[in-house]
This record gives structure tokens, C-alpha cells and sequence, in this order.
């Protein structure tokens, strides 16, 4: 590849957050965009939109003020065997780094750029909560060395949202209830984000029936959502938000509520199936 | 992980001259296995030569078949529409493994050099002869549920992980390899890995600084009944117990021709020649397919823990085939 | 009427979690500071017999290498003793790195390599060598069953009844023995602390499911006073009782700070974790049941045993709440541990209770095809409407509803019994059910709140959120009793200047600290009724303060229009705001009662006749806990449960190669946890409980409870699709050909 080539490919790589036109008409049906998007946050999270970051921000600053103690101990030989420079794209902002060559793309994020959303959980590609996209595709950032980033597009969870205006996906999440600790979280968005690419390119999978059939813009099945998102381990088990979430920003498709309250009349039946219903004294408030 | 020297390949005879001057130097591309050992400190080059960018990950049409770039990506190679259609076996094999992510990363080359999943080679404190010659077989007498039951020495037990590649030993590929000399050679699928004999550290049989280029899969007509079936301890994103690459081609009631690979069992992909031989001429009933999967394990010598693969070797490969067959099976 | 109790409520730190900006432990941006890698032992026990640092000292960027060798011995205690409250929770006996030269288990910490960046660390760490002089490790608790002992010998296991000779005399046996491997929690974000010292004041950033058992464990290691040490834990990426003992890794931080006068942090390596904290015990168990032919239990006889670490008696209370389930007249359970070369267990999601009902539950369901009864059936006859053991009723119990409810929903009328009698085109189709069981704890806990003038409200606690929605329902709980919108309610944990509140653990968290919020905002009612009563015009003078309540800004009389602004009448008295900091204890009228939370829980699986893989293709949980205040995160929590408890049956084991005392799948590739793939219908029903005895909210816990009943319902799931019956977790497809 050329140097031409390769600015080209920088310039017109495709931001995987995108949405196509009909998946926005969808979305606006379903109520995670526009006007509706913004009634549902104000049901949901509006409060704290801002508290959280805005208190872990002020605590970052009070940090940053923290003096150097007198007699601080320093590494005799700092010096960076082995750096490279790499000019890279991160949410749109060019980068430019000198970094150890043995420095993941995560550790650049986390610990050089200061974006944190990218989560360390295994640093061996085993769990998926580092997923970032990188030219609009999902990959491991704990496997991507951070000196092979040269002119790559970087998408991280920091840029999917417009402001405080979230990805429909992000809001999903949350409508669904996706996630429980929060730490699998940024690489599950970000890995169902890359997702909708896929499945618009009609990429198959191992549990689709018949790889030899091959159609575009296919609307994934809850076993489809499964097998492509069986690379982001959630040990909190919030999966079926998870899967419900995705198939309705992909697909259009609502999940069934699957919890209830067993009501008086149903516990009476159960207890009396034979049809001699008495409701129970202890009335539930 | 040890400090080394990163360099970007611009075209692929200069990274293999690079690569063969010094014999601590890697080749980089897809980096899903390669950095995961650095940092275990399992690999420790002092020089990495990244190929991701050699113009080497085209997949195209040939006069006798398909070529697939050696760089091509392992999601872009599943999802081309030649190998869908000419060879979904080899489709289904790469989506089998891993997880969407690594396969966004790994390449088809890469993706040969996968070395054991081992737990006594991954763990420097453990004894191991492939990662330290002479140090002994952690896995022999040990934990070794996941190791192999056919051609093992007492040096190592260790299996071959991958998955692409047993769809490649059952489709005849050809890897096509830039030589020290920056000639092309090729070598035949079935040469290319090797048995771990007494010299256990060498999985394949690539000369250091040897590059692969392409690899090559000659035209066939196994695409209609072919089917790769993995079983593992999870429904993804896990490695396999035991894995089959089943191919097959009848004519009338017959089967022509046939391919049975084992994964997991082994140092490398085990094609059993001898299953094959018991298919070829029959009837794709059941029996048959028993038949040849008892020709496939009858040399199988099992480990403490790994008794199972026997069994699980033999009724994978008749699900396998009865699923080539789509289910066509009396 | 309840405006957001038993509603959904999205979570309040959802924004902040899919957005990327909550802030975990090791994230925090600390200017100036080193990283630290931790270097592990390659022997499973003996003593170090030398160690060089000198190579990795001269690596690039190193700053300093800590061993045994160099680490300070703190001063003797200079503090003040603690005074009793503050010793109540300190047990502390946990492991410390690098105190000596001994080596008690395989991967344990033997040096601190400190440098300027991660990679420099990290390479350095390879450079420590040490020689050991090494003796042989035992790790094998089946193998020395034999060893095992009582905690404390000089309290036998008290038998209820006459279990021997009840047993003996039972028309119908079973008898079976149940093994559990080593099982580690696995949490997504791995430990890590980043701790800094300003003069005598340290800071520490840990991962914690109690910022103050970190600071008293941190005062007892540095002999400073808890006052001097402030712990930081705002989010916390999944624990499982993995961090609710201190882990030696903070003291170890805030060492290598002191040492270096900087800032440092230290996070564990997926591989760290595996010996870093603790992990569910390796656990062996005997069942004896004996039965007439009616199914009515008349012997159970339960023996447990697990390993424990070398220098820690951990005896887990597997054998507790099985003893309690059934009325059963003749019971007799004992809880044994063997010393092993292994670092020490610790509580793991449901810890005791899911191993113990494994046991239990399937011991059940191999006496109902004993006594060709229904497994449903059996559980019903033998069901228990008081402790078996101290005759004490249950303040609240709808156990039998979750059973009737379950089989209902599950349709379980259709189940045929005889083992592979259900098939699902080439697939087996397997029926099982058990029961889940756990307690319904409170511990004292305090909160803080604050109601403003400005119509918001500031509450605070020093609890922990590892996942359940502890900031969302602690928000609800004030919006509630304070009758603001949720979005002027601000909840903040995870600091130890806030309200002391006991470890998140147990499902004790909202009975605990939500107790405290409500009664808080009760003393602030009664603040209000005050003030309203000081004015001329108050409709409250001759009201009880019961009859008052707080809503939509306003102090109102119930079943009345009268109502007073709150924030007018703060205002007419200049109060800015009206603070409340109350500690909630449990309420004595617990002691006439049993306590517990209950539920039953139904599952389908599908097993490959050919491979053997199964397949949990869909569970019910019906949950008797108590009053649901957010059945959405709750909901969560329960599938949160299923998942887990399909993890335990069909996946999870740490394997030791007993040779070396290793831990040879300390990573993610190898020790399996559940993926998207695994995971198929999960459905919840709640029975709802009006239960005020338990705590003033009626609340129990849940996150354990849900996990409970799952491996011994799939398990026995499996044996009736298949007719095999496993007793030896994980029930992986190899053991089904």
C-alpha cells in the first residue's frame, strides 16, 4: 500500500457508530432518538447526566494539583527503549505519540490519552472488554500494539455519543437494563455497534444455517446476537439485556418483558388449582 | 514482555530478509497469538517486523482455483463470497473459532503459526519441551484433558488449537511461502505442521525468516456436502475438545470422494486417510460413516484425562458427515 | 401510593457507565506515578532461599524492587488502640505480602517491581530471580479427606434428633457423595489499587466491597489511625465477594507509595487473580436421606468438607441453611475443612449455601425416583412452616406459592418422569427443579441525608455498588420517603467520609443501608412536623407522625388536603438544610422469628445425545424475597443468578496440578465463565412478601439467593434427560458420553 493509499484510507475510513437512514426511522419509532430519545431519558437518567462525570471530574482536578513529595524516587534510566512515533486518529482527534513499542493500543488509551472507557479485564484477548473499533471495525485493543497504529481511525466509547446526546445503542443498554457493574459495558457497545456494520454487510456467522446463502441488511436472530456477541464476556450475566437491546436497535424487534409479579389472584389459583380460590390475608401494598 | 525493535514492512522479500538476520526476530500480523505470548513472556523476540501492511491480503479466482492472501483478514476470508460459495467448509471452520473480534484481527497466515493452547507452555514456571527443549512434558503425567490422543511423543502432548486449519488439511490447500532466497515455494497443507517427534519447539516446518504469502485451495466439489463441527466446553468463543472437517462428493448412492480431519486430537489438523479410505466406494448410510470412525481413533492412545476424545472423536465425525450430507442419511 | 417502589427505575449510573466516564479503581489520573508489577512464586511451598534484584534493578525505568528482603517492618503500634465498636469487624488474620521468606502457596507475591511505565514494570518483573527451597505441597483435598477437622473441636456438630438411628431405620435410602471444584469469581475488572501519602495522610483508590474493611486493614498494617487513611471506591467492576476481605495488594500499594514517595498503582494480572483473592473452596460432600414411603424425611445426614489454606482455618457454612429447609425431624450436619497448600478460600455468590443445596437438592431429586414420588411433590410434603431446629416460625415464607407458581409457569404437569423420555428432534430433553434458599440479613448501617432548601436532596453512605443498583435504589428508597423526584436526588457511596456501612455482601446492602435512608428521612419528617408545629396555622398539632407524609415538596395529612411547603418552611426558619445522619440496627423482634428469603427455581435443558454438550435452553426463578423495590435491577440480579448458577453446573473449575500446587488456568481461555451463546430464556416471577419484621423497608436480599437452586436443578435436568447422574461439578459434555 502507498503512502497515498494510505492517507486515503485514513481520511475516508468509516466511523462504524453511522447509522443508516432507515435504522434512524426505526429508532425514532421505537423511542431511542430524537424528540422521543430525550423523553426517555428525562424518565430515566436526566438527573445524572452530569453529576457522576462532573464528580469524578472535580476529583480528577483536585488530583492534578497533588504537589511532588520532596525525595521522590526516580528511575535512574527512564529512557524509552525501542519508542516509536505513530500519528493515529482517536474519535476523530489526530494523535500524535511516541510510545514504547511494547505499549498495547489499551494501555495508550488508558494510561497515555487518558480514556479510560476502554476496560482492561484479561490483556490476553480473552474477554473482550477492551473491544474498540479501528477503522470502523471491532478488534482487541490489549492484542493491537499501539506502534502498529499508524494512520488507523480509532473509535473508542468516548465517541459515540454527540454531547450528551447518546448512541441509540448506549441508550438501549440502558432502556434494557445491559449491564449491572459496568466494567464489560463500553466493550459491549462498542463491539454491537460494529455489529450493525456487519450485519448490514451480511457477514455470516457459526450458527447462521447455510454460509453459502448470502443476503445484505440481515435482521439478526436473538441466536445470531448471541454467537456475535459471545466474544464480550459479562460475568454480571446481564445477557438477555444485552441481546434484547441490540435486536431492538438492529432490528426494530421488542423483547417480551420477562419478569412479573405474581398477583393475588394468580397465587390463589396456583395454591388451589382446583378452583376453589381464596385470597390470601396478607395483603401486599 | 521484552523490549524489541518494531519496524513496518514495506514489501514482503525485505521483511524476510530482515526476519532471517537475526534469529530473534518475528514477524507480526494479526499479533492475537503473537502478543499474547510476549507478554506471557513465552515469545521474547528482540525484533518485530510487522507484515500487516504487505499488499499480500488479496483473495481472487485462479485458473485451478483460489488463492487467499496470506494477510487477508480471517472475518474477510469467511465472508468472501468465492469462499462461501466455492468453499464454505473453510467458512464455517474460521467462524468457529475465536470471537468476531479476533477474527477482525487474525490472519490467515497467522492464523497456521497458532501455537498450543497448552497450559504447561503458556506457564514459564511449568516445565515444557516445546517452549524450553529439554526441560520435560508438564501435560504428559499431568493436567491433560485438553491434550492429544494420536501421534504425541513422550516429548510432547500438546495439540494443535486452530480451526481454519483443519478446514485447509480437508480441502488440499497449498501454502505458498516466500523462501530466505526470496523465492516462492510451496508446500502441501499436510507437510506443513508437524508431529512433535523429539523436536517439540518446531510446529511447523517453516524455515526461520520464511514468510507466508498465500495459500492456495485447487477447485473441488465439496462444497455442497461439507460441514465443520465443533465441540467444545461452551457454546463460543472457547476452544475445541474435539473438532471434524468433513467433506464429501458422491455420485448415485456413492461417495466418490471424502475428507475427514480431526481437530484437537493432535500436534497438528489429523486427516485420517484411513476413515477416508472406508467412505470412499460406500454407501452414505450411518454405518458407514461408523465404520470410518472407527478407522479414524483405532490407533488413538489416550492420556489420564483425555479418554473421552476417543469416543467424542468418533461420534463427532459421524454427526459430521451426517451433516455433510444435510441429513440425507439412511 | 408508592410513586417509585416496586416501579422500574432505569439506573441512575447508567449514563455514566455506557458513556464510558465512571471512573473505576485503577483509572484515576494521579500525577507523577509509578506502576508496580507484582511477581509471583514458581513453588507451591517452602522458603525463598535467595532472591536477585539486581538485573531487574538496572532494567530501564525501574525506580526500586521490594522483596522480603527490603520491605519495612512498620513501627509497633503507635496509634491509639481501637476502641471496641471499631474492633467489632476486625478479623483481620489475612494475608500480607512479602513479610518473610516463607512461601505458603504457588503464585504468591514475592516481589514489588516499581518503574515509570507499565511496560517497564511489567518486563522488569521477569528479571526478580529467586531460589527456593522447596518441599513437597499438598493441594489435594480428596486425596486427605481423612485430615480433616472441626474449627473449633470443642463444639461437635449437635444433632437434631436421633439421625443415626433414623436413618438406620428409614424404609428408603440415599446415599451419595457430591464434589465441587475450586471455583474463582472472575470478576471482568481485575484488582487494583492506586494509593498515595501526603505527610501521615493516605489516600488509597482500591476496588472494594468495603471501603472500611481496606481502611482498618490498612491502619493495622501501618499502624496509623483509621482517621489518617481515606479509602475511594466509587464503581466497582464486579467483586463477588472477591473483595470483601482486604486482599493484600493495597497494603502492598500504599507501601511501595511510602517507599517511593510517590504515588503508585498496582493492578492484578488476570493470572494475580487467581491467588490474589480468595475463590470458592474446593468442597467434597456426603448425603445421607432416609424417608418413609410417603416421602416424608425422618434422617438427614450431611457431611461437608473443604479446603482451607495453611495459615487460615476457612470451614465454609455449606451445610447451614440445607439443615434448615425441610422438616425433617432427625438431623445431623457437620463442616470440616483439610489445610491445603493453597492461598485461603473467601466467600463466593452465595458462598456455602449454592454448594450445600447442590448437594442437598440433588439428593432430593435421587430420593423421588427412589420413592417414585414427583421432585415437586417430595419438597411440598416435606415442606416447613417453622425452623426445624429452634421451632421459631418464619416472620414470612412463600416458599409453597414459588413452588405452585413455578410448576405453573414452567408447566412442569407435563413433565414425564422416566430419565430420556423427553426428546426435542435428535436432542434429549431434560425437567429439573430445586430450591433456593437465603437469608434475609441486616447489619447496622448508617447514611447521611441531607434534604436542601433548594428541593434537593444529598444522601451518602460508605456502602458499595459491585453491581446490583445500590446508587439507583438507594436514590429510589430517598426519593420515596423524601417525596422528591428521583432526579433531585443525589446518592454517593464508596468513600470512607461518609456514614460507616458494613461490606457489600450477604444481599444485605438494601435491607442495611436502605433501612438507614428511610429511617433518616422518617427523622426528617418528624423535623419538619416540628417546625410546621411551631407556626400557628399547622395542621399537624394534634396529627401522628405516622399520619404525616412527604410528598411532591410538600409535608401532607394523610387522607386530607392539608399540606405545607417544606421548602417555604425551611426557608420561614433560615434552615438551608435539614441534615440527618442515623445508624438502622435490626429491630429486636427479629429474635421471635426464623428469617429468610426463598424461592424455587425451574429448568429445561437440551442435551446432545452424540457430544454430550447441554444446553440450558430456559429457566424460572420464582422468588419469595421480600418487597421488590426495583423489579428491574432486580429482575438482573435474578438472571444475574441463572447465569451464574449455569456457570457452576456446566463450566467452572480452577484446575491444580497437584505435583507443583499450581493453578493451571488462571485465565479466561481456560477457566470458562458463561457466554452470550449459553444463555437462553430466563424468566422471573415475584412473589412479593409483606414481611416489616425482617427490616422497617420489608426487603430481603437476593443476588445470592437467585443462584441458589440453579446447579442442582440443572443437574438434575441432566439426569432426566439422560438417565446419568452427575455428582461431580462441572457436568462438562465429556462426562455425558
Amino acid at each position: 500500500m502507498d503512502d497515498n493509499q494510505e492517507q486515503q484510507d485514513f481520511d475516508s475510513a468509516e466511523d462504524g457508530s453511522q447509522l443508516s437512514a432507515d435504522e434512524e426511522r426505526l429508532l425514532d419509532e421505537l423511542g431511542l432518538f430524537g424528540v422521543t430519545r430525550r423523553e426517555f431519558l428525562g424518565q430515566s437518567t436526566a438527573a445524572v447526566l452530569g453529576t457522576f462525570a462532573f464528580q469524578l471530574l472535580a476529583r480528577e482536578e483536585a488530583l492534578a494539583a497533588l504537589p511532588t513529595a520532596p525525595g521522590a524516587a526516580m528511575a535512574p534510566t527512564p529512557r524509552l527503549e525501542n519508542a516509536v512515533r505513530v500519528l493515529l486518529k482517536i474519535n476523530g482527534a489526530p494523535q500524535r505519540l511516541e510510545v514504547d513499542s511494547r505499549m498495547a493500543l489499551l494501555d495508550l488509551l488508558r494510561e497515555r490519552v487518558g480514556l479510560t472507557g476502554t476496560k482492561k479485564g484479561c490483556d490476553q484477548g480473552q474477554c473482550g472488554a477492551c473491544t474498540v473499533m479501528v477503522d470502523g471495525r471491532r478488534v482487541l485493543s490489549c492484542l493491537t500494539l499501539a506502534a502498529s497504529c499508524e494512520g488507523k481511525d480509532v473509535t473508542t466509547i468516548e465517541g459515540l455519543a454527540k454531547g450528551d446526546q447518546l448512541h441509540p445503542m448506549q441508550a438501549a443498554f440502558i432502556k434494557h437494563d445491559g449491564f449491572q457493574c459496568g466494567y464489560c459495558t463500553p466493550g459491549q457497545i462498542c463491539s454491537a455497534v460494529a455489529l450493525l456494520q456487519e450485519a448490514r454487510n451480511g457477514e455470516a456467522s457459526h450458527v447462521t444455517a447455510d454460509v453459502r446463502a448470502r443476503n445484505r441488511n440481515i435482521n439478526l436472530t436473538e441466536e445470531e446476537i448471541k454467537e456475535r456477541m459471545s466474544g464480550n464476556i459479562c460475568r454480571c450475566g446481564a445477557y438477555p439485556g444485552i441481546v434484547a437491546a441490540i435486536k431492538e436497535v438492529q432490528s426494530g424487534t421488542r423483547t417480551a418483558q420477562t419478569w412479573e409479579f405474581a398477583s393475588d389472584e394468580r397465587i390463589a389459583l396456583a395454591m388451589n388449582p382446583d378452583g376453589k380460590v381464596e385470597v390470601r390475608a396478607n395483603e401486599i401494598v | 514482555m521484552k523490549s524489541f525493535k518494531y519496524s513496518v514492512a514495506k514489501e514482503a522479500t525485505g521483511a524476510v530478509r530482515a526476519v532471517s538476520a537475526n534469529p530473534a526476530a518475528k514477524f507480526l500480523a494479526g499479533g492475537t497469538n503473537l502478543v499474547d505470548l510476549m507478554k506471557e513472556y513465552v515469545e521474547r523476540p528482540s525484533e518485530v517486523v510487522d507484515v500487516s501492511r504487505l499488499n499480500l491480503a488479496q483473495i481472487r479466482e485462479t485458473s485451478n482455483g483460489i488463492s487467499i492472501g496470506a494477510l487477508a483478514k480471517n472475518s474477510d476470508t469467511a465472508n468472501h463470497p468465492l469462499v462461501r460459495q466455492n468453499y464454505p467448509l473453510l467458512s464455517m471452520a474460521i467462524l468457529a473459532g475465536a470471537s468476531a473480534q479476533l477474527r477482525n484481527m487474525a490472519t490467515n497466515g497467522g492464523n497456521l503459526m497458532q501455537r498450543t493452547r497448552c497450559q504447561y507452555f503458556y506457564d514459564t514456571a511449568m516445565p515444557c519441551n516445546k517452549r524450553e527443549p529439554g526441560s520435560g512434558c508438564g501435560a504428559l503425567e499431568g493436567l491433560n484433558r485438553i491434550h492429544a490422543i494420536l501421534g504425541y511423543s513422550e516429548n510432547c502432548v500438546a495439540t494443535y488449537p486452530g480451526d481454519m486449519a483443519n478446514a485447509l488439511y480437508a480441502l488440499d490447500a497449498i501454502i505458498r511461502v516466500r523462501g530466505t532466497n526470496g523465492q516462492d515455494r510451496t508446500i502441501a497443507v499436510q507437510d506443513f505442521h508437524r508431529l512433535p517427534g523429539d523436536m517439540p519447539q518446531k510446529d511447523n516446518n517453516l524455515a526461520h525468516g520464511e514468510l507466508i504469502v498465500a495459500i492456495e485451495i485447487p477447485r473441488n466439489n465439496f462444497a455442497a456436502k461439507s460441514y465443520y463441527l465443533k465441540v467444545r466446553d461452551r457454546a463460543s468463543y472457547a476452544f475445541a475438545l474435539v473438532s471434524v472437517a468433513a467433506a464429501l462428493e458422491t455420485r448415485g448412492d456413492a461417495i466418490e470422494r471424502a475428507r475427514v480431519v480431526l481437530g484437537s486430537v493432535a500436534h497438528k489438523p489429523w486427516r485420517s486417510t484411513e476413515a477416508e479410505r472406508v467412505l470412499v466406494g460406500k454407501p452414505a448410510t450411518v454405518a458407514t460413516f461408523e465404520a470410518a470412525a472407527e478407522a479414524a481413533l483405532k490407533d488413538a492412545k489416550p492420556l489420564e484425562h483425555n479418554g473421552y476424545k476417543v469416543e467424542l472423536g468418533k461420534r463427532s465425525i459421524v454427526l459430521a458427515l451426517q451433516r455433510a450430507m444435510s441429513g440425507e442419511v439412511a | 401510593m408508592a410513586r417509585y417502589i416496586g416501579k422500574e427505575m432505569s439506573r441512575v449510573d447508567g449514563f455514566a457507565k455506557v458513556t464510558g466516564r465512571a471512573k473505576y479503581a485503577a483509572e484515576f489520573k494521579v500525577p507523577n506515578l509509578a506502576y508496580g508489577f507484582i511477581v509471583t512464586s514458581t513453588i507451591g511451598k517452602g522458603t525463598i532461599r535467595s532472591i536477585d534484584t539486581a538485573e531487574a534493578s538496572r532494567a530501564p525505568g525501574v525506580i526500586q524492587v521490594l522483596t522480603h528482603e527490603n520491605y519495612p517492618k512498620p513501627a509497633p503500634p503507635a496509634a491509639p488502640e481501637l476502641k471496641p465498636e471499631e474492633n467489632r469487624n476486625v478479623r483481620d488474620r489475612s494475608f500480607r505480602a512479602l513479610q518473610s521468606e516463607q512461601i505458603f502457596f504457588n503464585m504468591q507475591p514475592i516481589a514489588l517491581v516499581l518503574a515509570e511505565s507499565f511496560e517497564q514494570a511489567r518486563y522488569a518483573a521477569r528479571l526478580v530471580k529467586a531460589t527456593y527451597n522447596e518441599e513437597k505441597p499438598m493441594t489435594d483435598l480428596e486425596s486427605s479427606l481423612d485430615k480433616a477437622r472441626l474449627a473449633n473441636p470443642s463444639r461437635p456438630p449437635r444433632p437434631r434428633g436421633n439421625p443415626t438411628e433414623a436413618l438406620a431405620a428409614a424404609p428408603v435410602k440415599v446415599e451419595a457423595e457430591y464434589t465441587i471444584p475450586i471455583e474463582h469469581h472472575n470478576p471482568m475488572e481485575p484488582h487494583g489499587a492506586i494509593a498515595f501519602w501526603e505527610g501521615d495522610k493516605l489516600t488509597v483508590f482500591d476496588k472494594t466491597q468495603g471501603v472500611r474493611v481496606v481502611q482498618q486493614h490498612l491502619a493495622t498494617s501501618f499502624h496509623i489511625p483509621q482517621a489518617n487513611i481515606q479509602v475511594i471506591s466509587p464503581f466497582v467492576g464486579g467483586a463477588f465477594g472477591s473483595a470483601l476481605r482486604p486482599n493484600y495488594y493495597p497494603a502492598l500499594t500504599a507501601m511501595a507509595a511510602r517507599v517511593i514517595k510517590r504515588p503508585v498503582k498496582v493492578v492484578y494480572t488476570r493470572q494475580q487473580m487467581f491467588t490474589g483473592h480468595g475463590y470458592r473452596p474446593h468442597t467434597w460432600q456426603k448425603i445421607s436421606l432416609g424417608a418413609q414411603a410417603d416421602g416424608k424425611l425422618t434422617a438427614l445426614i450431611h457431611d461437608s468438607r473443604n479446603n482451607s489454606s495453611n495459615f487460615e482455618d476457612y470451614v465454609e457454612n455449606t451445610t447451614g441453611m440445607p439443615r434448615s429447609l425441610y422438616a425433617c425431624p432427625n438431623a445431623l450436619t457437620s463442616q470440616q475443612f483439610v489445610h491445603t497448600d493453597l492461598s485461603t478460600p473467601a466467600a463466593m455468590r452465595a458462598p456455602g449455601a449454592v454448594s450445600g443445596m447442590f448437594a442437598l437438592e440433588c439428593a432430593m431429586d435421587e430420593l423421588a425416583y427412589a420413592l417414585k414420588i414427583d421432585p415437586l411433590e417430595l419438597r411440598l410434603v416435606n415442606f416447613s412452616d417453622v425452623d426445624p431446629d429452634s421451632g421459631k416460625p418464619y416472620s414470612s415464607k412463600a416458599l409453597r406459592e414459588c413452588y405452585r407458581l413455578g410448576a405453573e409457569k414452567f408447566g412442569w404437569k407435563n413433565r414425564t418422569p422416566e430419565p430420556r423420555s423427553m426428546r426435542d428432534g435428535r436432542l434429549l430433553v431434560g425437567w429439573g427443579m430445586a430450591t433456593g434458599i437465603w437469608g434475609a440479613f441486616q447489619r447496622p448501617a448508617s447514611a447521611r441525608v441531607a434534604l436542601r432548601v433548594d428541593g434537593t436532596a444529598h444522601v451518602s453512605s460508605a456502602t458499595a455498588d459491585i453491581g446490583p443498583g445500590t446508587y439507583t435504589v438507594m436514590t429510589l428508597i430517598a426519593a420515596e420517603y423524601l417525596g422528591l423526584p428521583a432526579e433531585r436526588v443525589k446518592f454517593e457511596l464508596g468513600d470512607t467520609r461518609f456514614p460507616p456501612a458494613p461490606v457489600q455482601g450477604g444481599s444485605f446492602t438494601t435491607a442495611s443501608v436502605g433501612s438507614a435512608i428511610y429511617e433518616a428521612a422518617q427523622n426528617i419528617r418528624g423535623r419538619l412536623v416540628e417546625l410546621a408545629n411551631k407556626e400557628a396555622a399547622s395542621p399537624f398539632k394534634t396529627a401522628k407522625i405516622e399520619d404525616t407524609e412527604l410528598l411532591d415538596g410538600r409535608l401532607t395529612l394523610r387522607g386530607s388536603s392539608q399540606s405545607v411547603d417544606i421548602f417555604a418552611l425551611m426557608r420561614r426558619n433560615n434552615l438551608s438544610e435539614l441534615v440527618d445522619v442515623h445508624e438502622a440496627k435490626p429491630s429486636p423482634e427479629r429474635e421471635k422469628y426464623a428469617t429468610g428469603a426463598h424461592g424455587a427455581q425451574f429448568v429445561e435443558v437440551k442435551v446432545d445425545p452424540a457430544t454430550g454438550v447441554v444446553q440450558v435452553t430456559r429457566a424460572i426463578e420464582v422468588t419469595a424475597c421480600g418487597k421488590i423495590m426495583n423489579p428491574k435491577t432486580s429482575h438482573s440480579q435474578e438472571i444475574g443468578g441463572v447465569v451464574w448458577g449455569i456457570g457452576m453446573a456446566l463450566q467452572e473449575a480452577t484446575e491444580v496440578d497437584h505435583r507443583y500446587g499450581r493453578i493451571m488456568n488462571p485465565n479466561l481461555q481456560h477457566y470458562h465463565v458463561p457466554v452470550s451463546a449459553d444463555i437462553h430464556e430466563i424468566e422471573t416471577m415475584f412473589v412479593e412478601e409483606d414481611d416489616k419484621v425482617v427490616n422497617p423497608l420489608g426487603v430481603k436480599g437476593m443476588g445470592e439467593l437467585g443462584m441458589v437452586g440453579i446447579p442442582a436443578a440443572i443437574a438434575n435436568a441432566v439426569f432426566h434427560a439422560t438417565g446419568k447422574r452427575i455428582r461431580d461439578l462441572p457436568i462438562t459434555p465429556d462426562k455425558l458420553l
